[in-house]
């Protein structure tokens, strides 16, 4: 038995494959912002917040946590419509990941603020700091600091998962990988070359986001 | 035209939702196997063993399950294999999980002391015997809570065996969405059944896990 692989076939609809990269890096860095945002506020909300909020966020975050993000992915683009609520798929996979990522950094940024030392609370009290200028100023800069390294995991973990919001043809790097595949039945080439190329995305922005956090988020100015 | 009750599409959902249970179980049971034998090769230093298990772990964490799930379908099939859904997912599955459990375990491995070994190198121990009466049972009461935790991740992960075909959960949601015009209703109840399978394993790690901090 022979097997023959041409992956020039495949390489040869670079501008595909272009495309896709340009999408799933454009979904991640979207989702990403939103995301850390929502889930800093999340954060906040559950530990600092009134009770009915703590309420609300913990069902928030164990409810994404706990289901698949194919199925949250599905119920926001196909379920939502019957609700009364039309998006384009590009717009669904943003709102899924958001939320997903949302939810997880949520838990991971409290893991940061329950770090943080009293003595700094205390420092920050005797200095007149307002609540929200302690939150912001005090006590989120180291926590971030601290599990920077797991929300960088956590992004990539979103960025890869994006692959499926191929499903509701958004045009991200999976799909571009299935166009090609179902133009010219070259379907394990196309996959090998669409997962090498996310094996190479999800190094460099491993690489890209240590580099940046440290630089921007939470060091050097102060 | 049929007409769907609650009843008729909660009832199909659980149906499908044994094939879901029935695939975690497979993915983490050999994935556990793959995983410790991986782990074995890795901490007993066998030549290359470090870094292409280091590799391996790279490869499967660093793509998508998804594009894993595609390149066993297609993949096995051009080894002249005939790939049913079930295969095709079995094997990606066991082997994306071997990767995770490989590396979780690894951490537990090296929290063990590395007096433990040496204590048990200086009784003249061999080093499966160091492995399975010294080293091992100390890292197996780290490892619980984080593997406990990981097999919710397995159970998420079985849904996307609904692309490749595999009528499980989601899969079933999706063909019953398409007979009733009901998506809302439908993903949610889908939803909710991933959420009844993997919240009480996700309470029952973080209370092993509370367990272990205050015993330790």
């Amino acid at each position: 038995m022979r097997i023959e692989l041409d992956f020039l076939a495949v390489l040869a609809q670079w501008p595909l494959l272009v495309t896709g990269v340009f999408w799933t890096l454009g979904l991640t860095a979207i989702s990403a912002v939103i995301g850390l945002a929502i889930g800093t506020l999340c954060a906040w909300g559950r530990n600092s917040g009134p009770t009915w909020l703590r309420w609300v966020v913990g069902t928030y975050v164990e409810l994404i946590r706990n289901t698949p993000f194919i199925v949250q992915l599905f119920f926001v683009f196909f379920g939502l419509p019957a609700a009364g609520v039309k998006l384009t798929p590009e717009l669904a996979s943003v709102i899924a990941m958001v939320v997903n990522l949302g939810a997880y950094s949520a838990e991971i940024v409290r893991a940061g603020i329950d770090a943080t030392p009293k003595g700094q609370l205390e420092a920050a009290a005797s200095l007149a700091l307002s609540r929200t200028q302690t939150f912001l100023h005090v006590v989120l800069p180291p926590a971030l600091k601290k599990v920077w390294p797991a929300l960088t995991s956590q992004i990539i973990i979103v960025m890869l998962g994006s692959a499926v919001c191929g499903q509701i043809s958004t045009e991200e790097l999976s799909y571009a990988a299935n166009l090609i595949q179902s133009r010219n039945f070259r379907a394990f080439e196309a996959f090998i070359i669409a997962t090498a190329i996310y094996l190479l995305l999800s190094i460099s922005v491993r690489a890209l986001l240590n580099w940046l956090g440290p630089r921007y988020l939470f060091g050097g100015r102060r | 035209m049929v007409d769907f009750t609650l009843w008729d599409i909660v009832r199909n959902l659980l149906l499908a939702a044994r094939w879901t249970i029935a695939l975690s179980l497979i993915a983490f049971i050999g994935g556990g196997l793959v995983g410790l034998l991986l782990l074995v090769a890795r901490t007993a230093r066998w030549p290359l063993a470090e870094p292409l298990v280091a590799g391996y772990v790279q490869l499967f964490q660093g793509t998508p399950l998804l594009m894993q799930l595609f390149l066993a379908y297609f993949g096995l099939a051009l080894f002249g294999i005939d790939t049913s859904a079930w295969t095709a997912a079995a094997v990606a599955l066991t082997l994306y999980t071997s990767a995770f459990l490989v590396e979780i375990w690894r951490g537990c491995v090296a929290a063990v002391p590395r007096g433990q070994w040496e204590a048990a190198q200086s009784l003249a121990l061999s080093f499966s015997e160091q492995l399975r009466y010294v080293v091992l049972p100390q890292a197996t009461r780290i490892a619980i809570a984080p593997t406990v935790g990981f097999l919710v991740q397995v159970v998420k992960g079985t849904a996307l065996a609904s692309v490749i075909g595999f009528v499980e959960l989601t899969k079933a949601g999706t063909m019953i969405t398409n007979a009733t015009f009901q998506p809302f209703l439908v993903y949610g109840c889908v939803a909710l059944m991933y959420f009844a399978l993997c919240f009480p394993v996700s309470l029952y790690a973080r209370r092993l896990e509370r367990k272990l901090h205050v015993a330790g």
